[in-house]
C-alpha cells in the first residue's frame, strides 16, 4: 500500500469591524469595514487565491487527476468572494469540476459554535453544508471544525451531524508517543475517523520555508520529498491555511514552484499518491481511538483555545454573545441572524488575545488592532447596539 | 551624584526618582556619594552618603579651577525663571523662601554658601554657585568614585566642573527638557543653553523614555550614539493602602495633576462632556491646580457639565492616594511627558488607566489603555469602555496592579549600572 499524502488548505476571511466608537450605540448599525474587507480580499485573491487556483488546476490536469486535494472555505469567505471577487469562486468551481478535490464541512462563520451552544453549532454546520452545495454542487461528507478545534464531545455532535471523518491537530501532548501518520477514531464514537495533522511537516510549509535563519532553508521539493517518504506511518496529513502560498509565504521566495515541482515528484514516486480525507477514512483503517477530554486546536504552542479564550476579556465577549441566542430565536429576524453570524466568527475574539507579549509574531501579523483593548471595546460597542436591536426585535414580536 | 533634592524634604518628582535610583545601585552593588544643596540631615543615608553643599567651603586649588569658576560664576540672573516644577510648588517655594530667606552676600574662595535648595527667584544663581561647589567636591573626594552622574539641568553645571575638574566621565540624567515645561517657541533659553551644554559635555545622557531621548537627539542635537534610555520605575515599598468611604455611588474618572498645557487638561473635558451624553451616572474630577485651571472651570461651565465635574484644587499627600482609592479609571492625556508616574500610582491603587502615546509611561505600561492625547473621541470611547464594561476595567485593573509591581528600581539601576561600566575605563 502506498504511503498517503493528505492535503487540506483553508480558505477564511473574516468580516472585520469598522472602529465603532460608543457614539454609535443605537444610532448606526452597520458594522463592517467594507473598505478594508473589500481590499484586503482583492489582495490576496490576486496574490494567493487566483494563481494558486490556477496553479492547482493545471497540476490536476497533468497529474491526471492524481493530485487529490481539499478545502475547507468558510462562509464568511464565500460571501466575500460573492461580493468582491466572484472570479475567485468560479476558479474554485473549476476546481470542484475536475473530480479531484474533495470541499469540506466547517461552521459557516468559522465560529466557536461548537463550544458555545449545540444549537447554533448545528445551525451553522448546516448553513455552510448548504453554502458548499450551491456554489460546487458538492455535499461535503468531512469535518473540520473551527481552528480544527477538537474535543470528544465535539466529535460526538459532529457525528450526530452525519459526519464519519474528521480533521484535527496532532497535538503533542494528546500524541505522547504515537504518530498522527495513521487514521485514528473517536474515543466515544467508533464511527467518526480522525486524520491529524502532522504539524512539523506542515509548518515547514506554511511557517518556516521563507525563513533564511531556519537550518533547512532553502527547501527544496527534493529535500522535501525525502522527508516524506522517511517519515513514519501511512499518512502524511499536510493541513494549512491556503492563504500560506503567496500571502504569508510570498511569491518571491519560489513557493509556488516548490509546490509545482513538489506535486510532479509525489505524482511520480512509486511509494506515496495523494489522497483526500474521505479517500484517506476509507483506505486506511485506525489504529486506536483517540482520547481529548479537553478541546485542542491547531493555534499557538499550547495547541489549545487560549487563542480565543484564554483571557476574561475575550471570556465575556464570548459568553455576552452566545448569551443572546435565546432571544434572537425569539426574534428570528434574517437581518440580526447574519450579523449574529458575523460576530461569532473566532476572528474578533482572536484579536483580543493577550498572548501577544509572547507569543507575538503571528498574533500581530493578522491583527488590525494595535492592541486587545481596542479590540474588545471595539467589538463590545458593536455588541451592544446588536444587543439593543435584539431587545427591540423581541419586544416588536 | 548630584541631585537637587532628596526625600523627605521634596518639591517634585524628581527627588523622589533620585532615592529610587540611590537604592537600587546600592541593590546593584554601585556604592553613591550624592551631592545635594541643602541636606537637612534627616535623609535616609543607609545607601547613600549624603554630601551637604552647603557645608562644603570652595577653595582655589590652581589657576584653572579659578578659570573655570570664572566662567560658571556668570550665569547669572536674579529673578523670574522658569519655575522647575508646579507653578503650586513654585509659589510654596517662594513663599518658603521668604520665610527663611538666606542672603548670600559674599561669594569668594574659602566661602561656604547657603543654598535654599528650592526652586525660587534666585534659582539660576544658587544654580551657578552649586557648580562651583560640585567642582571642589569633586577635588575633595577625587578618590573615591568613578562615574558623575547629574540629575536634570540644576546640577549639570556642577556635573561639569566636577568632569573639568576630576577628569572622571559624565553622565547627565535627563528627567525633563525646556519642551517639557514650555511650548516649541517658548522655552527658556537660558535653562536650554545649560541643559544642551550639559548633554554635550556628558559621555553618555539618559534619558527616561524614548520619547525623551529623540528631543535630546532632535532639539538639542545630540549624538544618537551616547544617548540611552533607562525607563523610570518606582518604589511602592512601605506604602500602606488607605480605603475610603465613597460619598457618590457614581463611578468616578479623574485627572490628576497640574492644570497645564502640557498635561492637557481640555482633552478630558472635551472627552467629559462626550461620556455624560450617554452615561448619566459618572462624575469627573480634575485634581490639582496651575495656570490653565480658570480656562477649565470655563470650559466645563460651557459646556453644561459643571453639575458632574469637580475642580479639587491641589491635592498633596495622603489626599493623593485617597483620590485614587476613589477613582474608578485614571486619565492622564498628556500632550507631553518625558514619563509620567502617576498612572503608575493609578494602577498600584487597582484604577485602570487610559494614557497618551505622547507619555514615557506608555512605552512601558502594557496594560494602560492608550490614546493619542488629541483624539478625544478614542479617549471618551475608552473611559465608556471602563465603565461599562466590567471584564475591561476588571482584566486593566488587576493586570495592570501586577505589571507596576514588576516595574524595580533594581532592574532599572541595572541597566544604569551598565552605562557607568560603558564610560569608566
Amino acid at each position: 500500500m502506498k504511503k498517503s499524502v493528505c492535503l487540506y488548505f483553508q480558505v477564511h476571511q473574516p468580516t472585520r469591524l469598522r472602529q465603532y466608537r460608543f457614539f454609535d450605540i443605537g444610532k448606526d448599525s452597520h458594522y463592517y469595514d467594507d473598505f478594508a474587507n473589500r481590499t484586503i480580499l482583492k489582495r490576496i485573491a490576486q496574490k494567493c487565491y487566483l494563481p494558486m487556483n490556477e496553479l492547482l488546476l493545471e497540476a490536476i490536469k497533468s497529474s491526471k487527476g492524481k493530485l487529490k486535494l481539499a478545502f475547507s472555505i468558510s462562509g464568511s469567505a464565500l460571501e466575500q468572494f460573492d461580493r468582491y471577487a466572484p472570479e475567485v469562486i468560479d476558479s474554485f468551481k473549476a476546481l470542484a469540476e475536475t473530480g479531484s478535490v474533495e470541499f469540506l464541512c466547517e461552521t459557516y462563520n468559522h465560529s466557536l459554535a461548537s463550544l458555545g451552544s449545540a444549537q447554533e453549532f448545528k445551525h451553522q454546520v448546516t448553513k455552510h453544508k448548504e453554502a458548499v452545495e450551491k456554489y460546487f454542487g458538492i455535499t461535503p461528507k468531512t469535518f473540520r471544525n473551527t481552528e480544527l478545534i477538537y474535543s470528544d464531545e465535539i466529535g460526538k455532535s459532529v457525528y450526530e451531524l452525519g459526519f464519519k471523518t474528521m480533521l484535527t491537530e496532532g497535538a503533542r501532548h494528546i500524541m505522547g508517543w504515537r504518530s498522527p501518520n495513521y487514521l485514528y477514531k473517536s474515543d466515544v464514537k467508533s464511527g467518526l475517523k480522525l486524520l491529524l495533522r502532522n504539524y512539523s511537516l506542515s509548518d515547514d510549509i506554511a511557517f518556516r520555508f521563507s525563513d533564511k535563519g531556519w537550518g533547512e532553508w532553502p527547501l527544496t521539493a527534493e529535500k522535501y520529498l525525502g522527508w516524506l517518504k522517511e517519515s513514519e506511518g501511512e499518512i502524511v496529513n499536510l493541513f494549512m491555511d491556503y492563504e500560506t502560498f503567496g500571502e504569508h509565504q510570498d511569491a518571491s521566495c519560489g513557493i509556488f514552484d516548490f509546490m509545482k515541482a513538489l506535486f510532479r515528484l509525489v505524482v511520480a514516486d512509486a511509494d506515496l499518491e495523494f489522497v483526500t480525507p474521505s479517500r484517506a477514512a476509507t483506505k486506511h483503517r485506525p489504529v486506536s481511538e483517540l482520547e481529548v477530554p479537553e478541546a485542542i486546536s491547531w493555534a499557538d504552542e499550547e495547541r489549545d483555545l487560549s487563542a480565543w479564550l484564554g483571557n476574561e476579556l475575550q471570556q465575556d465577549a464570548y459568553n455576552k454573545l452566545y448569551a443572546l441566542e435565546e432571544k434572537l430565536a425569539l426574534a428570528d429576524d434574517a437581518a440580526l441572524w447574519a450579523d449574529y453570524g458575523h460576530l461569532q466568527e473566532s476572528d474578533h475574539l482572536y484579536y483580543m488575545c493577550t498572548k501577544f507579549f509572547s507569543d507575538g509574531e503571528i498574533h500581530s501579523r493578522f491583527n488590525p488592532y494595535d492592541t486587545p483593548y481596542e479590540a474588545f471595546i471595539n467589538y463590545m460597542n458593536v455588541l451592544s447596539d446588536f444587543s439593543i436591536r435584539v431587545d427591540n426585535a423581541v419586544a416588536e414580536k | 551624584m548630584f541631585g537637587w533634592e532628596f526625600p523627605p524634604h521634596i518639591a517634585g518628582g524628581l527627588g523622589t526618582a533620585c532615592e529610587g535610583i540611590v537604592k537600587g545601585l546600592a541593590y546593584n552593588g554601585v556604592e553613591v556619594l550624592f551631592v545635594m544643596p541643602k541636606a537637612s540631615g534627616d535623609e535616609d543615608q543607609s545607601c547613600a552618603t549624603i554630601i551637604n553643599a552647603s557645608d562644603v567651603a570652595v577653595r582655589g586649588v590652581s589657576d584653572t579651577v579659578e578659570e573655570f569658576l570664572d566662567k560658571v560664576k556668570f550665569i547669572n540672573v536674579d529673578s523670574n525663571i522658569v519655575p522647575y516644577v508646579d507653578p503650586d510648588e513654585y509659589f510654596e517655594a517662594i513663599e518658603t523662601m521668604k520665610k527663611n530667606h538666606v542672603r548670600q552676600t559674599s561669594v569668594g574662595f574659602g566661602q561656604k554658601f547657603q543654598f535654599s535648595g528650592k526652586y525660587g527667584a534666585n534659582l539660576l544663581e544658587e544654580v551657578s554657585r552649586y557648580a562651583q561647589v560640585g567642582g571642589t567636591i569633586a577635588m575633595e573626594h577625587q578618590g573615591e568614585f568613578d562615574v558623575i552622574h547629574a540629575h536634570d539641568w540644576l546640577t549639570y553645571l556642577a556635573g561639569i566642573a566636577a568632569k573639568e575638574l576630576s577628569g572622571k566621565p559624565l553622565v547627565v540624567h535627563v528627567h525633563a527638557t525646556s519642551f517639557d515645561r514650555g511650548t516649541d517657541d517658548m522655552v527658556d533659553s537660558r535653562v536650554y543653553a545649560i541643559e544642551k551644554r550639559g548633554m554635550e559635555a556628558a559621555d553618555r545622557v539618559v534619558t527616561v523614555s524614548d520619547l525623551t531621548r529623540n528631543i535630546v537627539i532632535n532639539k538639542y542635537g545630540i549624538d544618537p550614539a551616547k544617548v540611552v534610555t533607562v525607563h523610570n520605575a518606582v518604589d511602592f515599598s512601605g506604602r500602606d493602602d488607605i480605603s475610603v468611604e465613597r460619598g457618590v455611588k457614581d463611578k468616578v474618572v479623574t485627572f490628576l495633576g497640574r492644570i497645564t498645557f502640557q498635561k492637557g487638561p481640555e482633552y478630558f473635558i472635551e472627552a467629559a462632556a462626550k461620556v455624560l451624553k450617554r452615561t448619566p451616572n459618572v462624575r469627573f474630577v480634575m485634581a490639582g491646580s496651575g495656570d490653565m485651571m480658570n480656562r477649565a472651570i470655563r470650559q466645563v461651565a460651557r459646556l453644561g457639565i459643571s453639575d458632574r465635574f469637580h475642580f479639587t484644587g491641589f491635592l498633596r499627600g495622603k489626599e493623593v492616594q485617597k483620590m485614587f482609592a476613589l477613582s474608578d479609571v485614571y486619565i492622564m492625556p498628556s500632550v507631553s511627558e518625558p514619563f509620567g508616574i502617576s498612572p503608575l500610582e493609578a494602577m498600584r491603587s487597582n484604577v485602570p488607566s487610559v494614557i497618551s502615546h505622547q507619555s514615557g509611561a506608555a512605552e512601558v505600561l502594557k496594560y494602560a489603555l492608550k490614546v493619542d492625547f488629541w483624539d478625544v473621541d478614542a479617549l471618551a470611547n475608552d473611559i465608556y469602555a471602563l465603565l461599562q464594561y466590567p471584564a475591561l476595567a476588571h482584566f486593566a485593573t488587576t493586570q495592570g496592579f501586577e505589571e507596576v509591581n514588576s516595574l524595580k528600581w533594581n532592574n532599572a539601576t541595572a541597566k544604569l549600572k551598565k552605562v557607568y561600566e560603558s564610560v569608566v575605563k
